[in-house]
């Protein structure tokens, strides 16, 4: 590297005078590169203007309240953000408390437990799942998931609860269709699971296996190994790669437009249909005119500066480990 | 520990050892926990995921026939048809994002790995680069609407290519730089202690040496565009009759035709939308097999 760069050096110096061709393609090449690099930095800077810009008359017109109310009334032109975010937040949540735990499974499994012959079949597979189309997996909700959830979980779950204080309105159906904001988080924790396992299998990989083996040295079980050894050294980065997975199920369309039930109401139950900023605008974007598409770009405004915030945190996350 | 060892010698001294061995219980049951745990999350893991492959085959093989790949998509609630156009302009949208993403990703990965290294812009590029990487499709067909669909005056396969474009350069950037990376120093040394220019060092030499994982990431980027459907809604809409050659107007492909049709209330529509789903999920799951078994014939990793 430092040859090279010295390398460079010299030449930017005195090149003119040895070559033979003029050095007008090194200089282009140069310059393509650079702007391909910039024109990624320009997208970026274009997405946020355009949201921004877009939103504008929706955020002018209702000022905060646009995201503390609940109303999306279409003939009326109020529209509020409320419910959406409330929707985004809670199925991303649910995602994350089931698929956390199954991923570091996962993860942990491949690592530590995992005879070698079996290792590279599973990580195969869970990195092929990653690439299967979200729309896939929504399908299977819907058609396959939703109604063995309504039937063999939200009907008799409604049942025992009924009447109950808190427990009887957090997982009561009115409605038992199978479909609602509960359904929608646990299609999205299937969806992240291969990501994050994937991603936390790596960080595992990459630890030095002579801590491990010092570790089971002087006697230590493999739980002992993952607690004490594992969780302290990989812990920052692992939850990095949590946030890289809450970023993907706040963000992520179709699997959820097509299990969350897209109703525009407040609902204390998890088994009753809501909706998410990312649905919401999937749904509405190609018939709304004039206010209503200022206020679903609005809507993408606010879930672009969450799922901003959670990638850049994520990435702090992330390398600061890969340098320590 | 020792206690505890002492004093179950004391107790059962000739019988047979426990079947913990000398390890105290709890630290014996934390552990049969743990491995449990981790196996059994990892079978309910495999059996999600293998259940919804499976139903993909049998329902996509139900739907398949002949006729799927000659006929255009049927009008609502008729017989026969179909996706024969939804299948050709998928594969045009895909063709146009993978066409304009793979020179410009692949200049900006150089850039990284070659020019910018270190310095201050690389960095922050390399960073954007990254959240570009997992920011919401979503977006990026709101974006793609703002930038070309309001302009033009109309969805456009030109604006689907170019949302294709948008998701595909991260991926194609991220894989690039990293494959350069791997190319030892001395390479470049060589070539530049013979004359050359950076431009042919990098050209002759870096690429060269890198080619298999540069087209694995290609590859990858592929995949990753091909089962969009999200920045496709707002761009590249769908229909259900073959597309004007110049692309304006709503350009038929499979992701959006499986959304509307899989939702709609037609039991033919709904067959469509299956096999369509069977077809888009193996070619992926093809193109990501054979991107691996290129990166790993590849003796740079």
């Amino acid at each position: 590297m430092v040859a090279l760069s010295q390398e460079r050096l010299v030449s930017s110096t005195d090149a003119p005078v040895r070559r033979f061709s003029p050095p007008t393609f090194d200089r282009i090449f140069r310059f393509a590169s650079l702007a391909s690099a910039l024109l990624v930095l320009i997208v970026l800077l274009g997405i946020i203007g355009s949201m921004i810009y877009g939103g504008w008359p929706a955020f002018s017109e209702f000022g905060l309240s646009f995201i503390t109310s609940s109303v999306w009334n279409v003939n009326e032109d109020q529209y509020g953000a409320w419910v959406a975010i409330v929707g985004t937040l809670t199925t991303a949540l649910i995602a994350l408390v089931i698929g956390v735990p199954l991923s570091l499974g996962i993860a942990i499994f491949l690592t530590q437990l995992c005879p070698p012959w079996l290792k590279r079949p599973v990580a195969t597979t869970i990195e092929l799942l990653a690439a299967v189309p979200s729309i896939i997996y929504g399908m299977w909700g819907l058609f396959v998931f939703a109604p063995l959830f309504a039937k063999y979980v939200q009907i008799p779950v409604s049942n025992i609860v009924e009447g109950m204080p808190i427990i009887g309105t957090i997982l009561y159906a009115r409605t038992p269709s199978g479909v609602g904001i509960l359904t929608a988080g646990i299609i999205l924790a299937i969806m992240i699971i291969p990501f994050i396992a994937s991603i936390a299998r790596d960080i595992l990989d990459q630890i030095p296996s002579v801590l491990r083996e010092s570790a089971y040295g002087i006697g230590c079980t493999t739980w002992e190994v993952v607690r004490n050894v594992l969780v302290p050294q990989a812990g920052v980065s692992i939850i990095g790669a949590i946030m890289l997975g809450l970023g993907r199920a706040l963000g992520e369309t179709m699997a959820v437009t097509f299990v969350v039930g897209n109703a525009n109401r407040l609902s204390g139950s998890l088994f009753d249909p809501g909706s998410t900023i990312a649905s919401r605008i999937a749904n509405e974007f190609n018939e709304a005119i004039g206010l209503q598409l200022n206020a679903l770009m609005a809507l993408g405004c606010i879930l672009f500066l969450v799922t901003f915030t959670v990638l850049v945190l994520a990435r702090l996350l992330v390398s600061r480990v890969k340098v320590g | 520990m020792d206690t505890a060892l002492q004093h179950r010698s004391v107790t059962e001294p000739t019988a047979a050892p426990a079947p913990w061995g000398r390890v105290r219980r709890s630290r014996h049951l934390a552990d049969r926990a743990l491995k449990i745990i981790c196996t059994l999350f990892t079978i309910l893991g495999a059996f999600v995921l293998g259940w919804i492959l499976l139903m993909l085959l049998i329902e996509g093989i139900g739907g398949l026939s002949p006729a799927v790949f000659t006929e255009t998509t049927p009008g609502p609630g008729s017989q026969g048809g179909g996706i024969a156009n939804a299948i050709v302009g998928s594969l045009i949208l895909t063709f146009l994002g993978i066409v304009v993403a793979t020179p410009v990703g692949v200049l900006a990965g150089t850039y990284l790995a070659e020019y910018g290294k270190t310095s201050k812009l690389a960095e922050v590029i390399r960073f954007v680069n990254d959240i570009l990487l997992a920011a919401p499709s979503i977006l990026i067909g709101l974006f793609v609407y703002m930038l070309m669909v309001q302009p033009m005056g109309g969805y456009s396969g030109w604006a689907g290519g170019v949302a294709l474009a948008i998701i595909a350069v991260p991926v194609i950037v991220r894989t690039t730089e990293d494959m350069l990376r791997l190319v030892p120093g001395s390479l470049r040394e060589a070539g530049a202690a013979l004359g050359a220019p950076m431009s042919t060092v990098i050209i002759k030499i870096s690429w060269k040496a890198a080619r298999a994982g540069m087209v694995t990431g290609v590859l990858l980027a592929t995949a990753r565009i091909a089962g969009e459907t999200a920045p496709l809604l707002f761009t590249a809409l769908n229909n259900n009759f073959w597309f004007n050659p110049n692309l304006m107007g709503g350009v038929a492909n499979l992701p959006v035709m499986i959304y509307q049709f899989a939702l709609s209330p037609y039991e033919n529509w709904r067959e469509l939308a299956w096999a369509g789903a069977l077809i888009i999920t193996m070619s992926i799951l093809a193109l990501s097999v054979v991107a691996r078994l290129l990166l790993r014939k590849d003796k740079v990793r």
